[in-house]
C-alpha cells in the first residue's frame, strides 16, 4: 500500500516522529465477548501498525456495521464506522481522493457477504489499494445469532431453528472469480502470528487485498471451527516462497500445499476445499493488475489554473 | 420534387415567383416544437435552433419532449419525442403555453401534441407527407384518419416531402431529416447561417468531419427547400445586450458549477434525467482534476462521495427519485457524522419508477424528512438554469462551514431546459482550500460544538493530533458511542441548532407583484418563469395577485409568515399530486396537499391553499392562470 505522499501536507507538518509503541496504536477498551476472535485480529492489526510504524494520522479504519464493525474504535487512527454492508464505498471514496492515507476496511460476514455484496464484487473489480479484512464468524452475533452467508448448512439460528437451509456461500471462491482479484488470503484468529503475517502481505501488496479471517462466536458459534483448533491435521498450509511466512504455522501444522501464488486455476481449486480440511495461506497475488485509484489519478491544479480552465470551458458556451 | 400542397383547411398563397419578396411576420415572441419518432433527432435539431437563438441574442427556453423508452413503437401518439423551443425578444422565462409553428416527421406524433392541446389554435405546421402514399394500407388510414381529426382545428399545414429531398443527399433519410428541418426552420426564422454551422460543429464535435459535412449539406438542402416554397419569414427580433452570455442546460450548469465550486469528486449512479450531469462532467471535470466515479450502485456513489467528503473533499452525487431513496441511509449517515456532502436531486415523475422523463416537483418532502430519525439537512431548489449553476456554490459552502448535507432539487424541466444567462465571473474564492493538515490543537475534540450554534470545527484524515472515528451511532463530543440519553439529545439539538443559524443569514423572498393583495402564490425551483407569467396576465387583468419564489426550502427563508398576512389568501403553485377539492370523498379536513404547502402550513400556521398539477410536462402559464382565477371565484375567505 505504498502511494505518493500528498505533497501539501509534508514539509509544513511538525509529524510525530518518536517510535511508536503498540500502545500508541490503542484506543479504547474492546468491549468484544471474552473469546472472541475480533480479539486476535485487533492484536494482529495493532502489530502491524506498530511493526510498519504508521503514521497515526495518515491511516483510516473502515468499518461496517456489526461486533467487528467497532475494530476502528479500539485503535488510535482516524476511523469510519459506517453503514452495514457499506465500510467498501466510504473506503473506496477515501483512497481515490487521498492516496497518501493508508486504508483498511473492516466487514464482517453479513457485512461483506450479504447486505454489502455488490460493493464486495466490484471492490475487488476496482482494485482500489486497500487491505480488506472479512471476520467471518459465520454468525451475526451483534443482533443476537441471526443466519448468515457463510453460516455451516444446518447450523441452528434464531432465524433458522431447523438448521440453515442453505449451504454456505465460499468467500474465497467468490473473489477468486470476480475479474481483476488480486490478492486473497485466508488466515485464522486461533494463529495469530500467522495472522499477523497475512495481514503484512495484505498491506504490503499494492491493491485490493482481501483476507478472510475464521473465527470464532464464542457465544454463537464456538463450535465451528473446533476440528481445526484441537486437531492440526485438519488444516492445509498453503507455502511457497512467494507466499505468508510464519515458522510457528508451519511447525504446528503438518499438512502442507506447497501453491505458487500466481496461479489463479490452482488458487480457485484449493480455495474450493472439499476434503473438508480448512486451508490457511496465500491464495492469489498478482500485483500487476491495475488500481482504479492510479487509474483514475489526475494531477491537480491551483485555484486559479481551474478557473482558466472553467473560463475555457465558458467559452464553448458563449453566445 | 413535388410542390407542397396545403391540407386540410387553410389555403397557402403560391410559392413565391422567383425574386418575389416574402412576407415578414413580426412577433415579440414565438414557440416552435420540433416532434418526431424517438431516435429521429429532433432533439438535436430543437437544440441548435434554440442555441443558434440565444446566440443571436434571443430570449430563448427550450424544454425536451422526451418519450421513456428509448425505441417506443414508431408512429405512435405515445412515442412522441422533440423539443419546443419558445424565443422572444426578451428574456423567455418558461416554455409558454402553445407552440406556433411545429415540424412533425409523421402525422401520430402531432396528433399527439394536438390533443394534449399543445399547440395554438393557428398554429403553422410542416408534416412529412410522405406516409400518404405509403406502401401499407394501415399506414395510409392512419394517415386519412389524423388529417381527419386535425381538420377540426385552424391549423396551417403545410406539407413538406423531408424523406424524398433528404434520400437526395442521403441514403437513410430517417437520420438526416432532423437537420434538412434545422435549415427549414432557420430559414423561417432568419437565423444566422455561420451560427448555425458553428453550432452543428459544435454539436457533433466528437463525429467524423464526413458526419459534419453532410450535416451542412441537408441543413443547406433545408434552407433552399424553404426559400423555393414558402411566402414567409418570422421574425423575433433579437436584443442586443453588451453583457456577455452563456447558454447551456441545467444539468451542464450543475456541472460548470460544481467546478466553479471547487469540488473535484462526484459519484454516481445512471439515473434519468440526472444522467447528463455525469455525461457533461466525463467530457470536462478531468481537464481541472476532477473525478467521475460511476459507482456500481446509488448507494455506493453516496457512500464514496460520503468517504471522500471525511478525507477532506466537499464531494457530491446527482440523482433522482429513486436513486435518492436507495441514498437515504448514506444522506443520515453524513449528516450524523457531520460529514459535508451535496446531493443534487433532478426530480423526475413519481412515485416509484414513475415517469422518468418527465417533470414532477414531488421529492420535496422525502428529500426533507426522508431518513429516519431527525436529520436536520439544507435544502436549495434553484429556479432557473443560472441559479443551477450558483446553487452548486451555495451548496458547497454551505455544506463545508455547517458540516451538514445540502441537496439541491432540480427537476426534469431545468435538466434538459436551455436558457441563455449572464456568463459567471469566475471567482478564486468560490474554490475550494485544500484540507487543513495542520495538527489539531491539543485537547480539541472532533465534534466541539459551539454551545449556541452548533458549529464544530471539521477534522481531517491527515491532520496530527485530530484521529477520531466518525459513527454513525450517537456520540459525544470526542466522538466516543455513547447510549447516554443525554448525549444523544445534545447531539439532536446541536445538529438541528445549524439549520437556525443558516437560516438567520437568510433574506425575506422578494415579493413579485403589490406587497399587499387578495392572493400570494407561493412556489418554489423551475415553475418560477410560468407562475410570473401567469401572475403578470392576472394582473393585467385587474387582479390583485402577488407572487414570491422560494429557494431555500430548508430551512425556511424568514419572515414568510408576515408575507403571508398581507394577502387575504395565499396558494401554493406546484408540480405535484393534491388533492382536488370537489373531487369523491375529498373533504377539507382529509384533502392531501402539495407538498410545499403541507410545509408552508406547518411553518407559518397560515391555511394556505394549493393549485398543483403533474400531467408530466412543465407549468403553462395559461394553466396557472385558470388556478388563479378559480381561487378568486371560490370567494370563500381565509
Amino acid at each position: 500500500m505504498s502511494g505518493p505522499e500528498y505533497s501539501l501536507l509534508d514539509g509544513d507538518v511538525c509529524a510525530d516522529e518518536r517510535h511508536l509503541a503498540i500502545e500508541d496504536y490503542s484506543s479504547a477498551v474492546p468491549r468484544w465477548c471474552p473469546g472472541c476472535g475480533d480479539h486476535s485480529a485487533l492484536g494482529a492489526m495493532q502489530r502491524l501498525l506498530e511493526s510498519e510504524q504508521l503514521k497515526r494520522e495518515k491511516t483510516v479504519f473502515c468499518s461496517g456495521i456489526g461486533c467487528s464493525s467497532r475494530f476502528p474504535h479500539y485503535l488510535k487512527t482516524y476511523g469510519f464506522h459506517g453503514l452495514h454492508g457499506r465500510a467498501l464505498p466510504v473506503a473506496t471514496g477515501i483512497k481515490m481522493t487521498r492516496p497518501d492515507l493508508h486504508v483498511f476496511a473492516i466487514m464482517g460476514d453479513g457485512d461483506c457477504c450479504s447486505i454489502g455484496l455488490a460493493h464486495w464484487l466490484h471492490a475487488v473489480r476496482y482494485n482500489v489499494d486497500m487491505v480488506a479484512m472479512l471476520l467471518d464468524n459465520n454468525i451475526y452475533g451483534l443482533t443476537k445469532n441471526q443466519t448468515s452467508p457463510t453460516t455451516p448448512q444446518g447450523h441452528k439460528s434464531n432465524t433458522q431453528q431447523q438448521g440453515s437451509f442453505l449451504p454456505p456461500l465460499n468467500p474465497l471462491t467468490a473473489t477468486l472469480g470476480i475479474t481483476n482479484c488480486s490478492f486473497v488470503a485466508q488466515t485464522a484468529d486461533w494463529v495469530p502470528a500467522h495472522l499477523f503475517q497475512t495481514l503484512k502481505a495484505a498491506f504490503h501488496h499494492q491493491g485490493f487485498a482481501f483476507v478472510r479471517v475464521l473465527q470464532r462466536c464464542p457465544v454463537f458459534t464456538a463450535g465451528i471451527y473446533q476440528d481445526a483448533v484441537r486437531h492440526p491435521d485438519n488444516v492445509e498450509l498453503l507455502t511457497h516462497p512467494a507466499g505468508i511466512c510464519d515458522p510457528d504455522a508451519e511447525g504446528l501444522y503438518k499438512n502442507h500445499i506447497s501453491h505458487d501464488p500466481a496461479d489463479l486455476h490452482e488458487a480457485r481449486r484449493l480455495a474450493e476445499g472439499g476434503n473438508g480440511k480448512f486451508r490457511l495461506g496465500l491464495f492469489f497475488r498478482d500485483a500487476s493488475r491495475p488500481r482504479y485509484n492510479e487509474t483514475r489519478a489526475l494531477p491537480k491544479y491551483t485555484a486559479e489554473e481551474k478557473i482558466e480552465i472553467l473560463n475555457a470551458e465558458l467559452d464553448r458556451y458563449a453566445v | 420534387m413535388s410542390t407542397p400542397s396545403v391540407t386540410p383547411s387553410e389555403s397557402q398563397s403560391a410559392p413565391p415567383a422567383s425574386g418575389a419578396k416574402p412576407e415578414i411576420l413580426r412577433r415579440s415572441e414565438h414557440t416552435v416544437e420540433i416532434v418526431s419518432d424517438s431516435g429521429e433527432g429532433a432533439q438535436k435539431c430543437g437544440q441548435i435552433f434554440g442555441a443558434v437563438s440565444a446566440k443571436m441574442g434571443n430570449g430563448v427556453w427550450t424544454v425536451e419532449i422526451i418519450p421513456a423508452e428509448i425505441q417506443p413503437p414508431a408512429r405512435s401518439p405515445a412515442g412522441a419525442s422533440g423539443n419546443r423551443i419558445r424565443i422572444g425578444t426578451h428574456t423567455v422565462t418558461n416554455w409558454g403555453d402553445r407552440a406556433n409553428v411545429v415540424v412533425a416527421f409523421n402525422e401520430q406524433v402531432l396528433l399527439a401534441r394536438h390533443r394534449l392541446e399543445a399547440l395554438a389554435e393557428d398554429a403553422i405546421i410542416f408534416l412529412e407527407d410522405m406516409w400518404e402514399k405509403h406502401e401499407d394500407e394501415q399506414v395510409r388510414a392512419e394517415w386519412q384518419a389524423a388529417l381527419q381529426e386535425l381538420s377540426r382545428a385552424r391549423y396551417r399545414i403545410i406539407r413538406v416531402p423531408m424523406e424524398e429531398i433528404c434520400l437526395t443527399v442521403v441514403d437513410e433519410a430517417r437520420k438526416g431529416k432532423n437537420m434538412f428541418v434545422l435549415g427549414l426552420l432557420c430559414t423561417v426564422f432568419q437565423r444566422d447561417m455561420a451560427r448555425v454551422k458553428a453550432q452543428i460543429e459544435h454539436q457533433f464535435r466528437t463525429k467524423s468531419n464526413e458526419v459534419r459535412e453532410r450535416n451542412i449539406a441537408l441543413v443547406e438542402l433545408g434552407v433552399r427547400w424553404a426559400e423555393e416554397h414558402l411566402p414567409f419569414r418570422i421574425e423575433v427580433p433579437p436584443t442586443e445586450s453588451d453583457r456577455p452570455m452563456v447558454v447551456m442546460n441545467g444539468n451542464e450548469a450543475v456541472g460548470m458549477g460544481a467546478m466553479a465550486a471547487g469540488m473535484d469528486f462526484m459519484a454516481m449512479y445512471p439515473i434519468t434525467p440526472a444522467t447528463s450531469v455525469s455525461h457533461y462532467l466525463a467530457e470536462a471535470f478531468h481537464k481541472m482534476g476532477g473525478v467521475v466515479h460511476q459507482a456500481e450502485d446509488e448507494i455506493a456513489a453516496a457512500g464514496c462521495a460520503i468517504g471522500a467528503s471525511f478525507a477532506g473533499k466537499v464531494a457530491f452525487t446527482v440523482t433522482s427519485g429513486p436513486g435518492l431513496a436507495l441514498k437515504t441511509e448514506f444522506i443520515g449517515l453524513a449528516t450524523m457524522t457531520e460529514t459535508p456532502l451535496v446531493v443534487v436531486d433532478v426530480q423526475r415523475g413519481g412515485p416509484s419508477t414513475g415517469l422518468p422523463t418527465k417533470v414532477e416537483q414531488a421529492d420535496l418532502l422525502a428529500a426533507l424528512f426522508g431518513q429516519p430519525g431527525d436529520a436536520p439537512k439544507v435544502i436549495i431548489a434553484p429556479a432557473t438554469i443560472e441559479e443551477c449553476f450558483h446553487s452548486m456554490i451555495t451548496a458547497r459552502r454551505i455544506a463545508e462551514a455547517f458540516r451538514c448535507v445540502v441537496m439541491v432539487l432540480t427537476d426534469a424541466n431545468l435538466a434538459t431546459g436551455v436558457q441563455p444567462f449572464p456568463r459567471p465571473k469566475l471567482d478564486p474564492r468560490w474554490q475550494v482550500r485544500q484540507p487543513d493538515q495542520r495538527p489539531v490543537p491539543k485537547d480539541t475534540r472532533p465534534y466541539e460544538w459551539d454551545a449556541r450554534s452548533g458549529l464544530s470545527r471539521r477534522f481531517i484524515p491527515g491532520q496530527p493530533e485530530g484521529m477520531f472515528v466518525a459513527t454513525g451511532l450517537s456520540h459525544d463530543e470526542a466522538s466516543r458511542v455513547s447510549y447516554v440519553a443525554a448525549t444523544n439529545a445534545l447531539g439532536l439539538k446541536m445538529r438541528s441548532r445549524k439549520m437556525a443559524v443558516l437560516s438567520e443569514t437568510l433574506r425575506p423572498p422578494e415579493v413579485r407583484g403589490d406587497a399587499t393583495g387578495d392572493l400570494l402564490v407561493v412556489g418554489w425551483g423551475s415553475t418560477k418563469g410560468a407562475i410570473e407569467e401567469a401572475v403578470d396576465r392576472a394582473r393585467a387583468k385587474g387582479l390583485k395577485v402577488s407572487s414570491t419564489h422560494l429557494t431555500f426550502l430548508a430551512p425556511m427563508q424568514p419572515g414568510l409568515k408576515e408575507i403571508f398576512g398581507r394577502f387575504r389568501k395565499v396558494m401554493t403553485v406546484e408540480i405535484n399530486h393534491s388533492d382536488e377539492p370537489n373531487d369523491p370523498f375529498i373533504t377539507k379536513e382529509n384533502r392531501r396537499l402539495g407538498q410545499l404547502c403541507w410545509l408552508l402550513r406547518a411553518h407559518t400556521l397560515v391555511d394556505v391553499d394549493c393549485w398543483s398539477r403533474c400531467y408530466g410536462e412543465p407549468l403553462r402559464p395559461d394553466h396557472i392562470l385558470g388556478g388563479i382565477e378559480r381561487m378568486f371565484t371560490k370567494g370563500e375567505k381565509r
